[in-house]
């Protein structure tokens, strides 16, 4: 096993110099008290950079990319091309493998919408691989969000197929040993989270990428939580598809991508149609263009994209290694609130293999509760299900709260984090 | 007194930590009763709610008029949603149909008044209710005093009695 804190950590200087580019991190909440920032998992804020770029394209090269001849429309267009490549280069994909989509939850829906227009039959004889039948199988796991549930479901009960899953074990972790049994010869896709944006729990992708390439399953990855916070090579896992959001990696809302292995997305039928994905419309049919524009039909998302290469951007200038090596000393941290009586965290204990993503429960005390007391004091969790009903099923419990850090997350902020909650039963006079 | 402590009432503590009318009971032979479950989504709090209505005398005479006999219901969720409930027991039980709506209607008010209240008169009706006020103050628990009315009003149409409205 790997453990994040071997690599070289962030120093305290670059960690100020970090703190430094998050203009909103200065900001008071509740009547004075400083904001404490714990809901990166949900959302992570975003540094002037990534403000500036989007500032900037509106204010110097705003224009439709992709079509017209005029100076700013190439301006505007290499800016929205520049940060593909940029993103591609940031997640080890290569550039036409990177799809734009208006998040994670946008890309899981197009891979299944794909699958079902093949279904159908379109995508013709290339895409005939992916049509799905009655009995046939998709599994994907007990971690998941929502969106990487749903559209399975909604996939299934479009084609007949059939919804099959991997347990996950007392820590919260997937148990991918079950996959010898649960993936076979009938499995079409597996579908699984890289890391649990509830548990903070890193899944092992190796092994599952080897058992779903013996039995010719499609491989789709929600690296969401991963790609923020860890080095993400997808050509080293060798997954199919991935999809990652913007938003979670400091970047804009409203943007995200879908990563797809270029001879998959090549036999691919398209999702969305219309402009800018067409070679030749004639008035009773049309034929597309290579990925990634044939999945980008209508205009684009082009500032937040511009963004959102600027966040790649100041994640590669500081590191991942060296984010990892932070946020896997955050976790630790954050980890030790295990130690106040009546606390019990939902996921591994352990710090190794784990995100700085810590969920708990407060004997006694409902999660919003416990959510409403740490507003209280500036501190900012998650309260609820995450996204994640059939995990929280699982554990036996409705709510959580979660602690998430991102790259800027401090001692400091742990350290707050762990005196207010330590003082939520007294609150509530357990 | 904080935001904080003006939502966490001491009667909010106490009714979260003993609810009243929690645990489901089968309705009396002879009553309507409507039953009606409702989910918050967002934080998967869930509630069972089960009413029964029967023909009652006033006790300053008159005509029978359907009246709220029983109530209880089942759920679990954060302490305003469970005080919330509770209160709502305690209120609504022995009312008419029209006076348990009413209060729905005057809690819901309630719940939009950004921390203000309401008038003293109508804040008299509310009774115990109007501890809820510091809840009006953050927009993401309102949800969470709301379940248990939300509950109330759908199970009073499924008795079948008819409402104010067809009333009037």
């Amino acid at each position: 096993m790997t453990t994040l804190a071997d690599r070289p950590r962030l120093s305290a200087a670059e960690l100020a110099a970090v703190r430094a580019d998050f203009p909103i991190l200065d900001r008071s909440v509740r009547g004075g008290k400083p904001l404490v920032y714990l809901d990166s998992g949900a959302t992570s804020q975003k540094p002037d950079p990534v403000l500036d770029a989007e500032q900037d394209f509106y204010v110097r090269r705003n224009a439709a990319v992709h079509r017209g001849a005029h100076q700013l429309a190439e301006e505007a267009t290499e800016a929205f091309e520049d940060a593909r490549a940029r993103v591609a280069r940031f997640v080890g994909a290569d550039v036409g493998e990177i799809v734009w989509t208006s998040g994670a939850t946008a890309a899981i829906n197009l891979v299944t919408y794909a699958l079902s227009n093949a279904t159908l039959g379109r995508g013709g004889e290339a895409a005939r691989r992916f049509a799905l039948a009655p009995g046939d199988e998709i599994v994907i796991t007990e971690a998941e969000h929502h969106a990487n549930i749903v559209p399975w479901q909604e996939l299934a009960a479009r084609t007949g197929a059939v919804i099959r899953w991997l347990g996950v074990d007392d820590d919260g972790r997937i148990r991918v040993e079950e996959a010898a049994d649960v993936v076979t010869e009938r499995t079409r896709v597996l579908a699984f989270t890289h890391a649990s944006n509830v548990t903070g729990a890193i899944t092992p992708v190796a092994p599952l990428v080897a058992r779903a390439r013996e039995v010719g399953a499609l491989t789709v990855l929600d690296a969401c939580q991963s790609v923020p916070h860890l080095p993400v090579d997808l050509h080293e896992l060798g997954v199919d598809l991935a999809a990652f959001s913007g938003h979670k990696m400091l970047g804009p809302t409203g943007v995200g991508a879908l990563y797809g292995r270029r001879e998959i997305l090549e036999a691919l039928p398209p999702v969305t149609t219309g402009g800018s994905m067409i070679e030749v419309v004639t008035m009773t049919e049309s034929t597309y263009m290579p990925p990634p524009q044939r999945f980008e039909a209508g205009t684009q998302m082009v500032a937040q994209v511009v963004g959102l290469g600027a966040a790649a951007q100041y994640l590669d200038e500081l590191g991942m290694e060296g984010v990892a090596a932070h946020e896997a000393e955050i976790a630790a941290e954050l980890l030790t609130i295990g130690d106040i009586p009546g606390v019990r965290i939902i996921g591994p204990r352990e710090a190794t293999d784990r995100l700085a993503v810590v969920s708990f429960v407060v004997d006694g005390v409902h999660a919003h509760d416990v959510g409403q007391v740490l507003d209280d004091a500036g501190v900012a969790v998650r309260v609820g299900h995450h996204c994640a009903q059939p995990l929280h099923r699982r554990f036996g419990i409705a709510a959580t709260a979660r602690a998430s850090a991102s790259v800027y997350t401090t001692h400091e902020d742990v350290e707050a984090f762990r005196e207010s909650l330590a003082g939520v039963r007294a609150f509530f006079s357990l | 007194m904080s935001s904080l402590e003006q939502m966490y009432q001491q009667v909010i503590l106490d009714h979260a930590k003993r609810p009243h009318g929690k645990g489901l009971v089968d309705p009396a032979d002879g009553t309507a009763h409507g039953e009606s479950h409702q989910v918050n989504p967002t934080c998967g709090d869930e509630v069972t709610l089960r009413v029964e209505v029967a023909d009652v005398v006033p006790a300053d005479g008159g005509p029978a008029v359907p009246t709220v006999t029983g109530l209880s219901w089942d759920g679990q969720g954060c302490s305003i949603s469970q005080a919330s409930i509770s209160v709502l027991t305690d209120l609504v039980v022995g009312q008419p149909v029209a006076e348990g709506e009413r209060l729905g209607e005057l809690f819901r008010e309630l719940m939009g008044s950004r921390g203000k209240g309401l008038d003293e008169s109508t804040e008299d009706l509310l009774g115990d209710a109007t501890v809820f006020t510091g809840v009006s103050q953050y927009p993401a628990r309102i949800k969470c005093a709301l379940l248990g009315w939300a509950a109330l009003r759908d199970s009073l149409v499924l008795t079948g009695v008819p409402t104010t409205k067809e009333h009037s």
